[in-house]
């Protein structure tokens, strides 16, 4: 918020809603995806992983040799069984793989070659709240809804102080958000509309100041006219700077993609999972849009010939998931980024000049005389995992009210009352992927912020 | 090519081995390791603590190099100026000579060999018996301590130092980036309560002054801050003797230039705090301007003992003694220093105050930076305590404004 200086020497805020992040870091890749759409090849099966719904115990509600059509329910949450998670496409079951101790994995389906749809029916405009609820909790689009405290799943009986959604992203080669919702304006203020029924507080969403987004013109939301270096287009970096989460507090957290597919079942009945994709880095040929549908096999997305030395990763290099080339895509990502592994010894790596790297140190690395260089990272380490030393590099990449250092090593020993005074209600993993990145000591930040939260759930609710 | 996959190949033989730990300490140092990220980012910045540790190694080599010439030469002005000569220093004339350097690295390089050997050896044994990977610490601080120490130390008692240091002040407290306090200069209080006539008094800083001691050859080995202790006023070194480092003290601290040089080397490769170097300098201004006043004010007199060091100029502390070494490369240290930003300001600033109070009012020993720095390092934990709590207080105040 800015503040002026009337004659009378009062302090006024202004409406004006600008927010500058001056904290952080551009990582500039190789493989970005040029502005081109493409429909991918039908999938021959699906895949859906129950993995990808943090904190989620699945009980499945079918079997195999089942036949399904889109929409139809596959498993819903032991722990909240209202919350169901439904099929993207019709077909047959074919098999549920499952892990040690009969943990499900992932559910197999053999689609059609026409998908049928289930008839969820239509929102009525004049829906109340509790409609809209139980309609988004039997259409399977409640878990596109997470909440902040833990960065989960939304809790449906807990009313948000307000919604937050990213407008834009500044992570490294991910979708860009303007082109995969260009001609979808429509659904995501049909998703908004009834979103904005489910909170007394406010929609935010950010977009990335100067960027005429079309974005900007969407009714019954706040828009924020972010600048500066990724992090900006997190959530969680506009949560922190509109409103950050109190003790007690919820806010919910929706991805603009997820919106489009929200509002497309809201108008049309239908759970059609169809999303576009951003096929994304140095070992991808042709970087470019893909539509295709959540669950899809990555082998039908990808182009043939990608070397078996390469990782494929669902969602972008800082916080994807890395997937095997039999793997399918998973449900939320917007991104498939692919680049090289990185298993290969470096003579002298840790005191011979660096240019090929990213650094934001200078300490004979050379990313510094290039800031606009694109770099080929691959999945090397760059040295081995080490306890905390360095102090005040993590600062400078961390744009929120928050000591991150702190704050990781409260999640370590598992202090609970540090963790809550220091600001654990506010974060999410992905709010500590740049300094994971950057972290000499190469330390899991995500991981052990992610162990923090869930341990925080379980003993404090 | 043939090296790398015959280490690889002993490398996959070490797995798991009690010995690993020790095998990839030297395999990490010829080659960064094949390891990929695994969950988390999947790309990782260039640095590693190698590289980190290495810079603050390389800023060191010039004040190591500059202090093999100076034992040399210090110990032959000693010898001239006993005869009644009385050297002027000349950088190439009479300074970088095979003379002094000769005997200079005789004295000098032991104390680098016995430091590292011993300290190595102790993180390696403690590796084995924990079974983690050799952190990278003690290669810094065993290239700290000889830089530290005065030159004719015997290497004995450097090894028992040594050893209580990176034991009592390292390992105990679970090794690399746990410790509370500075491990070199736990090594070097060890020697100094252990041996204080080995590491004060008005011998020991140059060569041979101790064994001379009372036989007609007898050489003055002095610091001019033993000398200001003492109110002898400074005739043979001027300001200049002082910023280069032609001057007695401990093996590698007397460089001003070359420790300066080195803090901008820190500072640009984004290693060192420039917070705590600067915010050190101030507190020792600060305090020595206080006492500077004290003097002017006419509240202490000649015949004090204090006089001497309270009336050096208050600038002046910074090229005597060891303020600039310790504020640029012991303050400095991640671990042991403050944390926070803020809480860097004000440790860095109580570090320069502190060291020039003990400095002036330490009756046995007039220096008092390593005093200071190992009180701060104590300390810091509880500076970084309030600075944080700020920050929680904010978020609590957050929830009242909503109330209320």
């Amino acid at each position: 918020m800015q503040r002026i200086k009337t004659p009378f020497n009062f302090i006024l805020p202004t409406m004006s809603k600008d927010i500058i992040v001056k904290k952080g870091l551009n990582i500039n890749l190789v493989g970005d995806a040029s502005k081109t759409l493409e429909i991918s090849k039908n999938s021959k099966y699906y895949s859906l992983y129950p993995d990808d719904f943090h904190g989620v115990f699945p009980k499945l509600t079918i079997k195999v040799d089942q036949k399904v059509k889109a929409g139809d329910v596959l498993f819903f949450d032991k722990n909240n069984e209202e919350v169901k998670f439904v099929s993207p496409v019709s077909g047959k079951i074919t098999e549920i793989q499952r892990g040690e101790r009969r943990r499900i994995v992932s559910i197999k389906i053999l689609a059609d070659k026409k998908i049928e749809y289930k008839n969820l029916g239509k929102l009525d405009a004049k829906a109340d709240k509790n409609k809209i609820i139980d309609y988004f909790l039997n259409s399977g689009l409640w878990p596109f809804i997470k909440q902040r405290p833990y960065d989960v799943i939304a809790d449906h009986k807990i009313s948000p102080k307000s919604i937050f959604i990213s407008g834009f992203s500044s992570a490294p080669l991910s979708a860009d958000l303007d082109f995969i919702s260009k001609g979808y304006e429509d659904k995501i203020q049909t998703a908004i509309n009834f979103l904005s029924k489910l909170t007394k507080g406010e929609i935010h969403m950010s977009v990335r100041k100067n960027s005429n987004s079309e974005l900007s013109n969407l009714n019954n939301i706040t828009i924020h006219n972010v600048s500066g270096p990724h992090p900006s287009g997190n959530v969680g970096t506009l949560i922190n700077k509109v409103s950050p989460v109190n003790k007690g507090e919820v806010v919910w957290t929706i991805s603009l993609q997820d919106l489009i597919l929200i509002g497309s079942v809201i108008e049309s009945g239908k759970f059609s999972a169809e999303r576009i994709i951003a096929l994304v880095g140095s070992s991808i040929e042709n970087p470019r849009y893909i539509k295709t549908i959540i669950g899809s096999q990555i082998s039908k997305i990808l182009d043939k010939g990608i070397q078996d030395n390469n990782r494929i990763i669902s969602g972008n290099v800082l916080t994807g998931k890395q997937i095997s080339i039999k793997g399918n895509l998973d449900y939320y990502s917007n991104t498939v980024s692919v680049i090289p592994e990185g298993n290969d010894y470096d003579l002298f790596g840790w005191t011979r000049p660096i240019f090929d790297k990213i650094s934001t140190s200078r300490a004979l690395t050379f990313s510094w005389l290039f800031p606009n260089k694109k770099f080929s990272l691959n999945t090397n380490t760059n040295g081995e995992h080490r306890a905390f030393v360095i102090t005040g590099a993590y600062e400078k990449v961390f744009p929120l009210d928050i000591y991150p250092m702190r704050i990781l090593k409260a999640c370590m020993y598992k202090d609970l009352e540090e963790m809550e005074a220091l600001g654990m209600y506010e974060v999410a993993p992905e709010d500590f992927a740049l300094t994971e990145f950057i972290c000499i000591s190469k330390q899991p930040h995500q991981e052990i912020i992610r162990k923090g939260l869930d341990l925080m759930k379980k003993e404090l609710g | 090519m043939g090296i790398k996959l015959s280490l690889h190949q002993l490398k996959e033989k070490f797995k798991g081995n009690m010995f690993a730990p020790a095998f990839n300490a030297f395999h990490t140092f010829l080659y960064t390791p094949n390891d990929v990220t695994k969950g988390g980012t999947h790309i990782k910045a260039a640095d590693d603590l190698k590289r980190t540790m290495n810079m603050v190694i390389l800023s060191l080599v010039p004040c190591l190099l500059f202090g093999i010439f100076n034992a040399g030469y210090q110990h032959y002005a000693a010898v001239d100026l006993a005869n009644g000569i009385i050297r002027e220093a000349s950088f190439l004339g009479n300074f970088i000579t095979l003379e002094n350097f000769l005997l200079g690295s005789t004295k000098v390089l032991p104390l680098v060999i016995v430091s590292y050997v011993v300290g190595l050896t102790v993180e390696f044994i403690f590796a084995v018996i924990k079974g983690h990977e050799v952190e990278e610490g003690y290669l810094v601080t065993g290239m700290l301590v000889p830089l530290i120490v005065p030159v004719d130390l015997p290497l004995w008692m450097l090894a028992v130092a040594v050893i209580f240091g990176v034991i009592i002040g390292k390992e105990v407290f679970g090794g690399t980036g746990m410790n509370i306090l500075n491990p070199a200069l736990t090594i070097r209080a060890f020697l100094f309560f252990a041996y204080p006539t080995w590491m004060s008094g008005d011998k020991v800083w140059v060569h041979q002054a101790v064994e001379r001691t009372g036989t007609a050859e007898a050489i003055s080995g002095e610091t001019i801050l033993g000398m200001h202790a003492q109110n002898i006023p400074i005739e043979i070194y001027d300001l200049s003797d002082m910023f280069i480092g032609f001057i007695p003290g401990s093996v590698g601290e007397t460089s001003k230039i070359l420790i300066i040089l080195g803090a901008l080397f820190l500072i640009f490769t984004k290693i060192g705090s420039w917070r705590i170097m600067l915010s050190t300098i101030a507190g020792a201004l600060f305090m020595g301007l206080i006492f500077n006043q004290v003097v002017d004010l006419g509240w202490i007199t000649e015949t004090s003992k204090f006089y001497g060091l309270m009336s050096v100029p208050f600038w002046e502390h910074l090229l005597i003694g060891s303020i600039l070494f310790g504020a640029v490369f012991m303050a400095t240290d991640p671990v042991t220093a403050a944390q926070t930003l803020k809480g860097k300001w004000i440790y860095g600033f109580l570090i320069g105050f502190i060291s020039i109070m003990i400095r002036v009012f330490n009756p046995a020993y007039p220096e008092g930076v390593f005093l200071a720095i190992l009180l701060m390092n104590v300390f810091a934990p509880t500076i970084d305590h309030y600075v944080i709590q700020s920050n929680i207080k904010n978020r609590l105040n957050r929830i009242k404004i909503k109330i209320s």
